[in-house]
């Protein structure tokens, strides 16, 4: 049988359908004829970076991804960790950057829609939402902008789908100013034995698709989202695709309901690149070929083209693998949720995915050509700028008054106060929400029916991955999992969304390939394997005749679990009279830090040091201390330093302390690195007088290094170090704390 | 004794039917059947209610379109005949669509979602929602709303006062009025309003998510033990 449209050379138009010269010649070569404009279109679409990895897939074979935990790695649309009591945690982050730039509520609402559905897939219920949000200046009107409608954009989606906003991570840095980053990561919570796969199964089975219509929204988005930010953006417009989050819901049940009565064979979310892309993915993992019948598709408007139908990113529709035997089963509870269905394809021997259009063949491709992206390795080398700025020994002149130092840093942006976002998420919806936003360094939420709680934190810092991407990935994976084990959770696995510039040059390679060796080291160490994530590549943006590319921004995701979640720590101070301890050691370390930069302008230095051993003992020996019912209150020192952790200790209950920042700081450390450095591996913990000598037992029975910080009460923060002191009104340091993305979002 | 039933009405889009159904049926031990948005009765049950959520994507206003279904029907004869009625959050908001409750809500003063714990001062304890309170106690509740500031303009506001129909009001901690701790800007601080025969209720604080102390609180529990408490009072009122 012959295609229709094919045999002209379209190798002149090979970059409309974002193929390179050399890409069009691949597809002929592994065609054997010329292929369609419909054929180029779909094979374009599914090598694109975002569907096909091409420059990113030989650097994230080399992430560890398996572990005694891992039911899932990657590769399908979410990972999975086994969390016991038969349960498995779903979880994955995806980033939605370039929409979120060009038009920032739907594409941030959209960005939390897409996520849900890669859960849901995966036969697991939605139980928390995270995001990672990184801006340009917070006093930049572009950044206003953008802020007020990704916020909105989340809130509007999140909270009416019903999953709780819990928790996230937000920074600011110049590099971000036209290019936001918008990664969220979504958790979800299924029985082992009803854990799903995105596949057509076998020949036989019928391909059916539910949810939303197909319009011309969101056409060529996988494309758009691996093309350069420029001026012609507004004009992608087109690209942006919009929300509905009522449907999301209905399919969000009624796609459960499906699973849950075992009628089903395959189950896969429409992403990036749509129809083409999700069932292309799923005839490739079952080695089988597919028949589509375009002509089938439900459509929004009349006169769309196979083409527009194949590529459109319309949200909120699922395709799922149905035995003959149970569609009608099937249809009947798609019809209870009132749902639109149709069925679209069949599962066919053989190895081609077909495109018919009322019986008319318009596309047949080879399953594994079009799925298996070239994959490319590239020269690369450092920034010499770069390089020099980390070789720049951050020398700054001491400040006189400290204590204004503190005053700013609480009030800094990427340190202030993120409540008057949170509280615009619905973060209690489905009455699991253990830990409120901002209450500890990491979200916790029960498992109902079990004593277990999951636990949840995004990060990445991105002075410390642009000045040392290698060192900045590893610090990001060391402080996540700290993070949580300063809840209590014990870490269990991750999710990576690695943003960065364009691919092509050799210096945004060279982060990619460091940040990547990076989270190697550090997940192998920490035994936290990565079971998926996202890639999203070409964040950058002119800026007069410049290229600007954002820093190098692996966002890591993890999860952990307790086994009591009635036992876990939060950050606030609990009682007057506590002993507070310093786990680990304070070094000389001022370079990339929060301070540098909001106080002297300075983006220089060498990211803090990490013993990874180090690092798992100091966290093995917190997560103890929790689970055992000894600890109540813990905190990890990050970014702003010993100063501004315990600062953030004494918000929340309105109790004071009075620490020496002094203990725990190995001999030499200049007053400013003591108060505001951020070496790694540090956690700050509470504990009642009457548990003292126990507490005290366990950390000298520990090989980690720990000493005695000071005692909680009165209203005031009171900082000592060898030859100088700080008081600060608790009061008055919240008020500062709360003010800054208090009025930036009035 | 008869076992008593609660329903929990179901509208596409709900999403605090689950949380209800577990504070009532798993927290309180009471008996809950879930009632579709489609049903034409409210399947024999003793007390409804209408749960928190955005009943069909709230997209003409927020509980309008539910307050046109189906199952409203029932609810409304339900409510006619005295039986209790509980509308929390958007159940509220069907409620006030529907009519049976006075005065609308707008939306917020802030024009954002806000999701925090606020406190209430119970303005009427009776039965069958606030029996288990005192006149003048402080509740301490979740909101989550984009649409929860009660209008009702100063006549209304002034005869829900004289007949003692307002149930909560938003107060500071420690039980005084004060503008700071009104969330929505809702007129006369109003977090919630009874009928004319007190017997429907329609609160914008979510009673669900404040009823396990390990999520921060149970005062919730005050609402919905109270409404249990009334329906064994019938209960054995029948029996008797």
């Amino acid at each position: 049988m012959t295609v229709a449209d094919a045999g002209a050379d379209l190798r002149h138009r090979a970059a409309e359908f974002g193929l390179s010269g050399d890409e069009y010649a691949r597809l002929v070569a592994g065609l054997g004829r010329q292929p369609s404009p419909l054929e180029a279109a779909i094979t374009g679409a599914l090598w694109s970076e975002h569907c096909g990895y091409k420059n990113s897939r030989p650097l994230l074979r080399r992430l560890p991804t398996e572990g005694p935990q891992v039911l899932q790695g990657p590769g399908e649309n979410a990972g999975v960790v086994a969390i016991g009591h038969g349960l498995g945690l779903a979880f994955k982050m995806e980033s939605h950057n370039h929409p979120s730039a060009v038009e920032p509520v739907q594409g941030a609402a959209t960005g939390v829609g897409g996520i849900l559905r890669d859960i849901f897939a995966m036969g697991a219920r939605p139980v928390a939402v995270l995001d990672a949000l990184r801006f340009g200046p917070l006093d930049h009107p572009r950044t206003r902008y953008l802020l007020h409608g990704v916020v909105e954009g989340i809130a509007s989606y999140g909270n009416a789908v019903g999953v709780p906003t819990v928790g996230g991570d937000l920074a600011f840095h110049d590099s971000y100013l036209e290019n936001p980053l918008v990664n969220v990561m979504a958790l979800g919570v299924l029985p082992v034995e009803r854990l799903q796969s995105g596949t057509v199964g076998q020949p036989g089975n019928r391909l059916l698709y539910v949810g939303s219509r197909t319009g011309r929204d969101g056409l060529g988005g996988a494309v758009f989202a691996s093309a350069d930010l420029s001026g012609a953006s507004a004009a992608d417009r087109p690209a942006v695709q919009v929300g509905d989050p009522f449907l999301e819901k209905q399919l969000l049940e009624a796609t459960l309901a499906v699973i849950e009565a075992e009628l089903v064979e395959g189950v896969q979310d429409m992403g990036a690149a749509g129809l083409t892309s999700s069932v292309a993915e799923m005839a490739h993992r079952a080695g089988r070929g597919v028949d589509l019948h375009v002509d089938r598709v439900p459509r929004r408007e009349r006169g769309m083209t196979p083409l527009e139908v194949m590529l459109s990113e319309s949200q909120e529709r699922m395709v799922l693998t149905v035995r003959p035997d149970r569609m009608e089963a099937v249809l009947a509870v798609l019809e209870r949720f009132e749902l639109d269905a149709a069925w679209i394809g069949e599962v066919v021997e053989g190895d081609r995915f077909r495109v018919l259009d009322d019986g008319r063949v318009v596309a047949d491709l080879p399953v594994a050509l079009i799925n298996e992206a070239p994959a490319y390795v590239r020269d690369h080398h450092e920034d010499p700028a770069v390089t020099a700025a980390r070789e720049t020994d951050p020398d700054p002149e001491m400040p006189r008054d400290l204590g204004a130092v503190l005053d700013t840093m609480v009030a800094a942006p990427g340190l202030a106060s993120t409540r008057p976002i949170w509280q615009r998420y619905d973060h209690q919806v489905r009455t699991d929400t253990v830990v409120a936003p901002g209450a500890a360094d990491a979200a916790v939420i029960r498992v109902k029916g079990t004593p277990l709680g999951i636990a949840a934190t995004v990060d990445a810092n991105p002075r410390q991955v642009r000045l040392d991407p290698y060192q900045g990935a590893v610090l990001a994976v060391a402080e996540a999992a700290r993070n949580l084990s300063a809840v209590g959770a014990t870490p269990l696995g991750v999710t990576d969304n690695l943003n960065f510039g364009n691919p092509e040059r050799p210096h945004v390679y060279h982060q990619m390939v460091r940040a990547v060796e990076g989270l190697r080291d550090a997940c192998l160490a920490l035994g936290t394997p990565v079971t998926g994530g996202n890639v999203s590549l070409y964040n950058q943006w002119r800026d007069g005749d410049d290229d600007r590319a954002i820093a190098p921004t692996p966002t890591v995701g993890m999860v952990g679990v307790l086994s009591d979640v009635r036992r876990h720590a939060t950050t606030g101070l609990k009682r007057a009279g506590d002993r507070l301890w310093l786990i680990g050691e304070t070094l000389d370390e001022l370079g990339a830090s929060a301070y540098l930069w909001h106080v002297h302008r300075l983006e220089v230095g060498r990211p803090p040091a990490c013993d990874l051993a180090r690092e798992a003992a100091v966290q093995a020996v917190v997560r103890e201390l929790v689970a055992d019912g000894l600890v109540d209150t813990a905190h990890d020192c990050g970014e702003g330093g010993l100063a501004v952790a315990l600062a953030e200790m004494t918000f929340e209950g309105g109790i004071g302390l009075a620490a020496d920042v002094g203990a725990g700081a190995a001999p030499g450390v200049r007053p400013d690195a003591l108060l505001f450095g951020e070496s790694a591996s540090r956690i700050v913990i509470a504990g009642p007088a009457s548990r003292t000598a126990e507490i005290e037992r366990r950390l000298a029975a520990s090989d980690v290094p720990w000493s005695v910080l000071g005692r909680s009460g009165g209203g005031d923060l009171v900082l000592r170090w060898p030859d100088g002191r700080l008081r600060r009104s608790v009061d008055d340091l919240r008020a500062r704390h709360e003010a800054p993305l208090t009025e930036a979002l009035a | 004794m008869a076992r008593m039933a609660i329903a929990v009405v179901l509208f596409p889009g709900s999403n605090c039917d689950q949380d209800t159904v577990w504070a009532l049926g798993r927290i309180l031990g009471a008996e809950v059947v879930e009632v579709p948005h489609t049903s034409a009765d409210v399947m024999g049950a003793d007390a409804v209610v209408l749960p928190g959520g955005f009943s069909y994507g709230d997209y003409l206003r927020s509980g309008a379109l539910a307050a046109r279904s189906p199952v409203m029907g029932a609810v409304r004869a339900f409510a006619q005949r005295g039986g209790p009625v509980l509308g929390v959050c958007n159940g509220f908001q069907v409620l006030t669509e529907a009519g049976l409750l006075p005065g609308a809500l707008a939306r917020n003063d802030g024009l954002h979602f806000v999701c925090k714990d606020v406190h209430v001062r119970v303005e009427r304890a009776a039965p069958p929602f606030t029996g288990r309170a005192a006149r003048g106690d402080v509740l301490r509740l979740p909101v989550a709303h984009h649409d929860g500031r009660f209008v009702a303009g100063p006549e209304l506001l002034a005869r829900l006062e004289g007949e003692g129909r307002i149930a909560f009001r938003y107060v500071a901690s420690d039980g005084r009025r004060d503008p700071a701790a009104n969330p929505n800007g809702s007129d006369g601080d109003v977090a919630g309003i009874v009928d004319a025969r007190g017997t429907v209720l329609g609160m914008m604080p979510h009673p669900e998510r404040a009823a396990d102390p390990l999520l921060g609180g149970e005062d919730g529990l005050v609402v919905l033990g109270s409404l249990l408490d009334a329906l064994a009072g019938a209960a054995a009122e029948a029996t008797a």
